[in-house]
């Protein structure tokens, strides 16, 4: 029996081969996801004009002094996926999170039009993208869960879809806040 | 006189690895960043709108006085590990450089001994029964 060990070794390796796969179809992973390193980090520095308000500024300042846990949302009027989860965060924003919006590349015209509705406690407007460098944003949408003393804890790539609301974003908030 | 023509002709091709060049630099870098749009492509050969962000990023960072790896490091430091094209080595990615060696060994190793059972199988002799198995069989094959 042990001499047949080398012949069960490619049967092995097979085996582990296809699990791996497997829970890498089914799990629903994103393989071209890249992480922003500045997770556990505190906000970057950054100052953005802002859409509601012409003589505001949104700054990292900002973030130190929310009461709770907040989100961020990268997105832009451009991007397809944004709209698909515009609802959610209208839902989100009604539930009472304060979501910050950052418009990349966008053109504020367009804006008027895509905040109608606005789930935005505030939106900056990151006309060169620069900013989005700056948190490891690699492509719109991304949210970025923040605690109250500014530190980015978590990040979400790609649109929040409704089961997200429940099964991600919530938890992920009430996690920050503690 | 041609000799000193042809000196100063000489130095003067040296020049290129002399000269602070940022495009040569910025190239260099550029090369050794992974976009991040096109994930098998560095951000010198990508046409994403993100490549070439980060190719002016690149390009600012140098101008502004920083050296080669302090740029990289800029890069590193908001993207993480897979925005270098050659991944760190480290404990998470010892798997990644080992493996390929590893299994090359492995696999050579298992060639030698499957070389060295078959070896000594060949040196073995019939015995009187195999032989006149074979005499049997040969016989019956002229026929």
């Amino acid at each position: 029996m042990v001499r047949k060990i080398p012949y069960l070794i490619p049967l092995f390796v097979l085996v582990v081969l296809v699990w791996g796969m497997a829970y890498a179809l089914l799990s629903g992973i994103d393989p071209a996801h890249v992480s922003s390193a500045r997770l556990d980090k505190p906000v970057p520095e950054f100052t953005l004009p802002v859409f509601e308000a012409r003589d505001a500024v949104l700054t990292t300042q900002d973030f130190k002094t929310t009461q709770g846990p907040v989100l961020v949302n990268f997105f832009a009027s451009w991007c397809l996926p944004c709209k698909a989860e515009h609802a959610q965060l209208l839902k989100l924003a009604e539930k009472g999170v304060r979501i910050y919006g950052i418009a990349y590349k966008d053109d504020p015209e367009k804006l008027k039009t895509w905040l109608v509705k606005n789930p935005y406690f505030r939106t900056g407007l990151d006309a060169s993208g620069r900013v989005a460098i700056d948190w490891g944003v690699s492509r719109v949408p991304e949210t970025f869960v923040i605690d109250s003393e500014g530190i980015i804890r978590h990040q979400h790539s790609g649109p929040v879809l409704e089961r997200d609301v429940e099964t991600v974003i919530l938890p992920l908030l009430r996690e920050a806040g503690q | 006189m041609t000799r000193i023509v042809l000196l100063l002709c000489l130095l003067v091709l040296t020049a290129p690895a002399f000269a602070d060049d940022l495009d040569a630099r910025a190239k260099n870098i550029n090369q050794k960043l992974r976009c991040l749009v096109c994930q098998n492509e560095s951000i010198d050969t990508s046409q994403a709108d993100l490549a070439a962000d980060l190719r002016q990023v690149v390009r600012e960072r140098l101008e502004a006085g920083d050296s080669d790896e302090a740029v990289i490091t800029y890069i590193h430091d908001r993207y993480g590990d897979f925005v270098l094209m050659r991944p760190p080595v480290k404990p998470a990615t010892l798997l990644l450089w080992a493996g390929p060696a590893f299994i090359f060994l492995g696999g050579g190793f298992l060639l030698w001994r499957f070389h060295k059972k078959s070896q000594t199988q060949k040196k073995k002799p019939l015995t009187g029964a195999e032989r006149a198995l074979l005499r049997k069989i040969l016989k019956e094959e002229r026929r």
